[in-house]
């Protein structure tokens, strides 16, 4: 029996090499041509606790991280326990011999991890242990890991050779100790290799890199879950040539300095999570206030307050939308894949600059952390746009046009005052009702310049669609097939400009019956603002931290659209 | 620009000292330009929230940049302006409460980075904007609509705070000296690195210290300012912290460090043989 889709679990302690062996795998994986995902979800502490990363197989595109465990590896007694009941009928289990024996259970087996990493002269292989065991249960050919081993491992220095030959011999007795239980799992199909060039990269990455393709030059941030690599990645990258990435002392100092960086020229951007945009809060509105373009990158956890920093949840939409006090509504988009992690920051940049002012970009942390294969982007085919730019004489009202107009660059002309009270068209406070009827319809007029987002719609003829958006929106494809097997026809709408919605996504969706949004968090706070916009939308909703399962998900859809009956639907 | 402004509505009362800093910011800020033969739009006056920021709405004359941002957060915003773009003269001017208060936790990180900005402080020793409540600066024991019974805290000592944080140029005036303020200003915005004018400015309608600050023989009081003597070398440390911490609030430059090295400085040094990397070439290193 062949199979296209496996699901590989390591569980163990945090320290114990859980992450390289979930990227490992998903590297040789995708090298050998099959499309991969990694899901990861820490404890928050560096050393120790209960830790676990997954791997999805495929020969198609994954698009969630999968419900089912085909194969769970167990590094320790505690891992066994938690995950055992995820593993599907016909799943196997492999645990760490080294660490603790069971009785046979008929569905799992041990390997000594350690004592057969250290036999090889190399005791950090353990995961190629791992490895090789679980490529003899799916059958996967041992050439397609020598190249992965040999590619990782040249790297031009003394010791490469050992370390190839250490690390592949560790891979083959992890596949002779497997063979010897007499365990294996279906064949996994062989993979079609996409011809078009591809890159693993995790979702941080893809930010940084979409910030790179917009011209970024001006970064400042504070460290924080999940958000914290990109941080990182702008300080080692982004230097020299006039750029600019600083460590700040706090998110208000970060916020502040992006916002005088708007304002003197740079396209700039800050990455955080929900307690940091919390303390950017005041600063975001006097942005929105002076018109100054700039990025936010909220990678999203589980909130409130420090809330769950490691886990993922889509609760921050309503504060993107509206993160300040006063009349205001931010720009929020919201990419749904690893892939749109890099378009949605470049549509953030463009955005930003075209209708001058900040722009929220909400990721997500199953998204920032999750390795995939996506198609290598072409950066030359990629859309940039600058800001308009005051060029005429000094005397110039900055603010005196009833919508968008250029704006003054400090060192150009055109000096003028970026004032976050209500202010005349110099920019000098002001109190006059007539004027801050003209600002605030300024204001908010800026915001039709970015209704011509993309979205995509099928099966638009029925009165009834799903709509997820963010990272919800793997799982709910794949639940969406799983309706339409079922013969249901619903309409699937799906977008990552959330604020403004696309103007014609908004039109078809005010025509349906009912609008049904997955969402992870309690409230339901995309369909609150759906309905806020006359849609009659409802969410279905989970507060787990964790992503939606789409057989779990496709249920509760069946549930609600055809109450058993697979037809008529109860709206 | 609010003289010819009929919209603008904002006034400071009669006496109110930051009409003498403004003159000085002002002198300074025509100097500059003449002095460095750059455009008056090379300069950026980024203001603090409270009656001392609203300066950068009444300024005469040619029209510098201007930003009135947030309450407390004037040096952030110009950590951006100034990185954003190192050509600009970037000048912040801020009120005691804006500053030492909300403020406060911005002035370390600055002083230890060194950024290239020159700071006004136009300290009142009171909220003036909000009316009349106390601020770090306000003497203990003072009665003000926030301190009933006087106030508990100690009063803070900010040219004592921006020597223990290590401001690398620390400078003292009295609004109703503007020239002598003008020469500090200029000097703060020449230093390459963090400048830090605080200036005595009083409000004549919550805390006039005006009397406390110049003396008044006829009501036997002895002034408070005095003029720092020629002798003093303002590259010596010790000297600066002895001065600081003793009786009497000096007037004119305090500290400059002679081996300033701004925070663009540091940056070119420490980045010098690192390499910027294009989304091509993050891409090339992840390919499959
Ligand atoms: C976040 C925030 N808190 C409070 C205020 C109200 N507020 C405006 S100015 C001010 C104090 C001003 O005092 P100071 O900085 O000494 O300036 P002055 O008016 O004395 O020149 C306060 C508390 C505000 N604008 N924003
Ligand atoms: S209240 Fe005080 S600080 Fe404010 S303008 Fe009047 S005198 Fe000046
Ligand atoms: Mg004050």
């Amino acid at each position: 029996m062949k199979r296209d889709d496996f699901i590989i679990r390591f569980a163990g302690e945090g320290g114990q090499g859980m992450v390289t062996s979930a990227d490992g795998l998903a590297q040789a994986a995708s090298m050998a041509g099959f499309h991969v995902q990694t899901f990861s979800t820490f404890p928050s502490q560096i050393l120790g606790g209960p830790t676990w990363t997954q791997t999805r197989i495929s020969t198609s595109p994954v698009r969630s991280s999968g419900d089912q465990i085909d194969v769970l590896v167990c590094f320790n007694r505690e891992a066994y326990d938690t995950h055992k009941d995820e593993v599907a009928a016909d799943g196997v289990i492999i645990y760490n011999l080294g660490d603790f024996q069971l009785e046979g259970d008929g569905q799992s087996f041990g390997i000594p991890f350690e004592e057969l990493a250290k036999s090889t002269g190399n005791s950090r292989a353990e995961n190629m242990v791992v490895i090789g065991a679980f490529a003899h249960l799916v059958n996967m050919p041992q050439e397609f890991l020598d190249e992965f081993v040999t590619k990782r491992f040249s790297r031009g220095r003394a010791g490469d050779e050992e370390i190839i030959r250490s690390n592949i011999e560790a891979m083959l007795l992890g596949r002779s100790h497997a063979a010897a239980t007499g365990f294996t799992l279906a064949e996994l199909s062989p993979p079609v290799k996409p011809e078009y060039p591809q890159i693993l990269i995790k979702g941080n990455e893809a930010v940084s890199a979409g910030a790179l393709a917009a011209g970024i030059n001006f970064y400042v941030g504070y460290p924080i879950s999940p958000a914290t690599p990109i941080l990182v990645f702008m300080e080692r990258n982004l230097v020299g040539d006039g750029n600019f990435a600083y460590q700040a002392s706090s998110e208000i100092e970060a916020i502040n300095a992006v916002a005088g960086a708007g304002y003197s020229g740079q396209k700039a951007m800050t990455a955080t999570s929900g307690p940091g945009l919390s303390l950017m809060s005041e600063a975001i509105g006097m942005a929105w206030m002076t018109e100054i373009p700039f990025v936010v990158v909220n990678v999203q956890r589980g909130g409130p307050a420090t809330g769950l920093p490691t886990k993922t949840e889509q609760s921050d939409f309503q504060v993107a939308l509206h993160p300040a006090h006063g009349d205001s509504a931010i720009p929020v988009i919201a990419p749904g894949t690893v892939e749109e992690c890099f378009y949605a920051t470049v549509s953030a940049f463009n955005w930003a600059e075209r209708y001058q002012g900040p722009v929220i970009m909400l990721s997500e942390q199953m998204l920032a952390e999750r390795a995939q294969n996506i198609p290598r982007p072409d950066v030359s085919k990629v859309h940039v746009e600058d800001r308009e730019v005051y060029q005429g004489d000094n005397g110039y009202l900055r603010y005196e046009a009833r919508e968008l107009s250029p704006m003054p660059i400090p060192g150009g002309p055109g000096p003028y005052v970026a004032n976050a009270s209500e202010h005349d068209p110099f920019g000098d406070t002001t109190h006059l009702p007539h004027r801050h009827v003209h600002m605030m319809e300024r204001r908010f007029s800026k915001l039709k310049l970015l209704e011509d987002g993309e979205y995509e719609a099928h099966n638009t003829d029925s009165p009834v669609a799903v709509m997820p958006w963010g990272g919800s929106k793997g799982p709910t494809e794949e639940a969406y097939e799983v309706l339409q097997g079922y013969g249901l026809n619903v309409a699937w709408y799906y977008t990552m400009y959330l604020h403004p919605l696309p103007a014609k996504l908004l039109e078809e969706l005010l025509q349906k019956d009912l609008v049904i949004v997955p969402e992870l968090n309690f409230q339901g706070q995309f369909s609150s603002y759906l309905r806020s916009l006359g849609v009659k939308a409802e969410s279905i909703t989970q507060y787990t931290g964790l992503p939606f399962n789409v057989s779990n998900l496709a249920r509760r859809l069946e549930e609600r659209l055809g109450a058993g009956a697979r037809g008529a639907v109860n709206v | 620009m609010s003289k010819k402004n009929p919209e603008y509505d904002f006034k400071w009362c009669p006496g109110c000292g930051d009409f003498g800093v403004r003159r000085a910011l002002e002198m300074a800020m025509q100097r500059w330009t003449v002095k460095t033969e750059q455009p008056i739009e090379q300069n950026v006056v980024v203001a603090g929230i409270g009656c001392s920021g609203n300066l950068v709405h009444l300024l005469e004359g040619q029209q510098p940049f201007g930003f009135h941002g947030i309450h407390g957060r004037s040096l952030p915003l110009a950590l951006g302006v100034k990185m954003g773009n190192p050509e600009l003269n970037v000048v912040v001017v801020a009120g005691d409460g804006d500053f030492l208060s909300i403020g406060g936790e911005h002035i370390a990180p600055q002083a230890a980075r060194n950024l290239n900005v020159c700071v006004v402080v136009m300290d009142n020793g009171v909220y003036g904007l909000t009316k009349g409540q106390s601020s770090p600066t306000t003497v203990e024991g003072t009665v003000t609509s926030s301190t009933p019974y006087g106030k508990m805290e100690a009063q803070v000592s900010p040219l004592h705070l921006y020597m223990t944080l290590g401001v690398s140029f620390v400078a003292s005036g009295f609004s109703s000296k503007v020239r002598e303020m003008a020469d500090l200003i200029m000097q703060g915005m020449e230093h390459p690195g963090f400048a830090i004018v605080h200036v005595q400015s009083p409000c004549t309608t919550y805390n006039n210290t005006y009397d406390v600050l110049k003396g008044d023989p006829a009501k036997g009081i002895a002034p408070v300012i005095y003029d720092i003597p020629d002798e003093h070398d303002p590259a010596d440390r010790s000297a600066a912290m002895a001065m600081v911490d003793s009786p009497g609030l000096p007037l004119g430059l305090i500290y400059q460090d002679p081996g300033s090295v701004p925070l663009e400085q540091r940056l070119a040094t420490a980045t010098v043989n690192a390499r910027s990397r294009k989304a091509e070439d993050v891409f090339d290193s992840l390919m499959i």
